[in-house]
């Protein structure tokens, strides 16, 4: 029974040392080349605007329900006003970020997943590495650094359709004035509150394209490998969004005091 | 198309010096010894999981052996990094036994990835990637995405993918498994073609006797454009010319070692009972 404990703490010490190589290299191969610029330009394409409908449409969904979550509490105390300054603070900082990269977790870390994993059981990784292409470069870069710049945009534009659902659902629900809601939700924001959110979104975006290439590429199998490794690159993305995001609102708190 | 730059002198263009290779599970391979000559086809038979491909994979450095020494082209492999490897497969092609395609890419996208990895112009790109295409009978599926293809046009398609970079090795991953017999002797009409045209070097792991046969007694005759029957056969590899017939060399695997290494004719007339499954 120890040595299966030993055994098993033992292999996921490997796997943990195994996407921390990786994760890295995928950082690093940015500094020499070869760089395949159209697979970058293809990944920014397919996690950014292929994301899009789905972060948009949860993105206003979400600020209305905050409108009408907190408007209801606001009401008893006649303070209907600050519903705009409660549901900025919260879509920017904290909502926006950590759902757009749920989501993103949820659609992409699975896609990426599922295209390697398939990719090493029909073997077309070992014929890219048998024509002289360096798998990590190729396929793991693009889709790290295309999660990476494309999170950020992705949680602007979250952040905006969320903060016009608020404004929908203020004017027809509490029927505040649109830009009494605008100003205020506005006004309340700081810069240190735009940094925490813009700074977030990098993380989950490095965060969901590495869990999803490590998946991936370690595929063992066949099809049914495939099937429960993108489960896992969503479980284990999500699960590590949210788990970052504890350790990075505490550091982006600190810094906001320290710097701003 | 050119033929492809290749050795005519009579050191082994591929050496495998005492080669082991396990998993988990024990040893695959204990300790293979063999070599491949300049424009020599070397068949590599033996039953399944008897490490046929995994002799392939460790000849390109795909895989690391545990213990033992492989020199391809002057290079010694086995002790080559990820780094040094990637070049020295350039010089390579390797044809999957499934085809290995990338499905996400057309057919021509597929010929042409070793030529734009070699960074090639589009302009030369283009006229290659039409002669691979035309080698392999397969012209008019450049547009046509891998899955719109058959099994054994894809087979094609992988062979016309090999030899678009020109490589003076092309190893193949059984080649015919899986096929109906009309269509796995198109694919040895391809191997022999490109044996006898270009003068690649080759290994071929398959299990069907037949095909190393075929390889073994055939030639084409690029005068005639026809398959031709050999009329003599010189055994050994010394003074060999450019216009001499092709050699053909089995190795036979069992349980992890080479149980025969020999010409056809030795294979054929052996009277051991292992060896004598392969020929029923």
């Amino acid at each position: 029974m120890g040595e299966v404990l030993t055994d098993a703490f033992k292999q996921f010490l490997a796997n943990i040392q195994d996407y921390a190589e990786m994760a890295v290299r995928s950082l690093a191969n940015l500094a020499t080349g070869p760089r395949y610029f159209q697979d970058i330009l293809d990944q920014m394409d397919d996690i950014g605007v292929g994301s899009l409908p789905i972060v948009l449409m949860a993105g206003f969904f979400i600020g209305a329900v905050m409108v009408l979550q907190t408007g209801s509490q606001f009401t008893r105390f006649g303070q209907t006003a600050l519903t705009g300054d409660v549901v900025a603070i919260a879509l920017v900082r904290e909502l926006g970020p950590t759902l757009t990269g749920i989501l993103v977790a949820g659609r992409s870390a699975s896609g990426i997943a599922s295209v390697l994993g398939s990719m090493v059981v029909t073997e077309q990784v070992d014929a890219m590495r048998a024509m002289g292409t360096d798998p990590s470069r190729k396929l793991v870069t693009p889709r790290v650094l295309a999660g990476i710049l494309m999170l950020p945009l992705l949680t602007a534009l979250n952040d905006f359709i969320g903060l016009l659902g608020g404004c929908v659902a203020s004017v027809f629900s509490l029927r505040l004035n649109a830009v009494e809601f605008w100003t205020r939700a506005i006004n309340a924001l700081d810069f240190a509150d735009i940094m925490q959110g813009m700074m977030k979104p990098l993380v989950y975006g490095f965060i969901l394209a590495t869990v999803g290439c490590y998946k991936g590429l370690t595929v063992r199998g066949g099809t049914q490998g495939v099937g429960r490794a993108t489960t896992q690159a969503v479980v284990v993305a999500s699960v590590m969004i949210i788990g970052a995001d504890l350790f990075l609102t505490k550091l982006a708190l600190y810094l906001g005091d320290k710097i701003f | 198309m050119t033929p492809a730059p290749h050795e005519t002198g009579t050191s082994a263009v591929v050496t495998f010096a005492n080669v082991r290779i396990g998993f988990d599970e024990g040893d695959v391979l204990r300790g293979v010894s063999f070599e491949v000559m300049p424009r020599e086809t070397l068949v590599l038979l033996g039953e399944t999981g008897t490490g046929k491909t995994l002799t392939l994979k460790m000849a390109a450095g795909l895989l690391k052996p545990t213990d033992g020494k492989i020199e391809v082209l002057g290079q010694e492999v086995s002790a080559m990094g990820e780094r040094e490897l990637l070049p020295y497969r350039r010089q390579l092609g390797f044809v999957f036994q499934e085809g290995a395609l990338f499905d996400s890419i057309s057919v021509a996208d597929n010929v042409a990835y070793g030529l734009r990895e070699e960074r090639l112009s589009e302009e030369e790109i283009g006229p290659r990637v039409r002669e691979a295409l035309r080698f392999v009978e397969l012209e008019d599926t450049g547009d046509m995405l891998p899955s719109e293809l058959s099994g054994g046009m894809r087979r094609r398609v992988s062979i016309a993918r090999a030899l678009a970079t020109r490589p003076p090795i092309v190893l193949y991953d059984s080649p015919t498994a899986g096929l109906d017999p009309i269509t796995a002797q198109t694919i040895i009409t391809l191997i022999l073609r490109l044996r006898d045209v270009f003068g690649v070097t080759a290994m071929l792991a398959t299990h069907r006797l037949q095909d190393g046969f075929a390889l073994a007694n055939f030639r084409f005759d690029a005068e005639s454009k026809r398959v031709v029957r050999l009329t003599q056969r010189e055994n050994t590899g010394a003074g060999r010319s450019e216009n001499s017939e092709p050699i053909t060399k089995f190795v036979v695997y069992k349980e992890g070692r080479v149980y025969f290494e020999g010409a056809p004719e030795e294979l054929a007339e052996s009277k051991d009972a292992y060896l004598q499954r392969f020929l029923v």
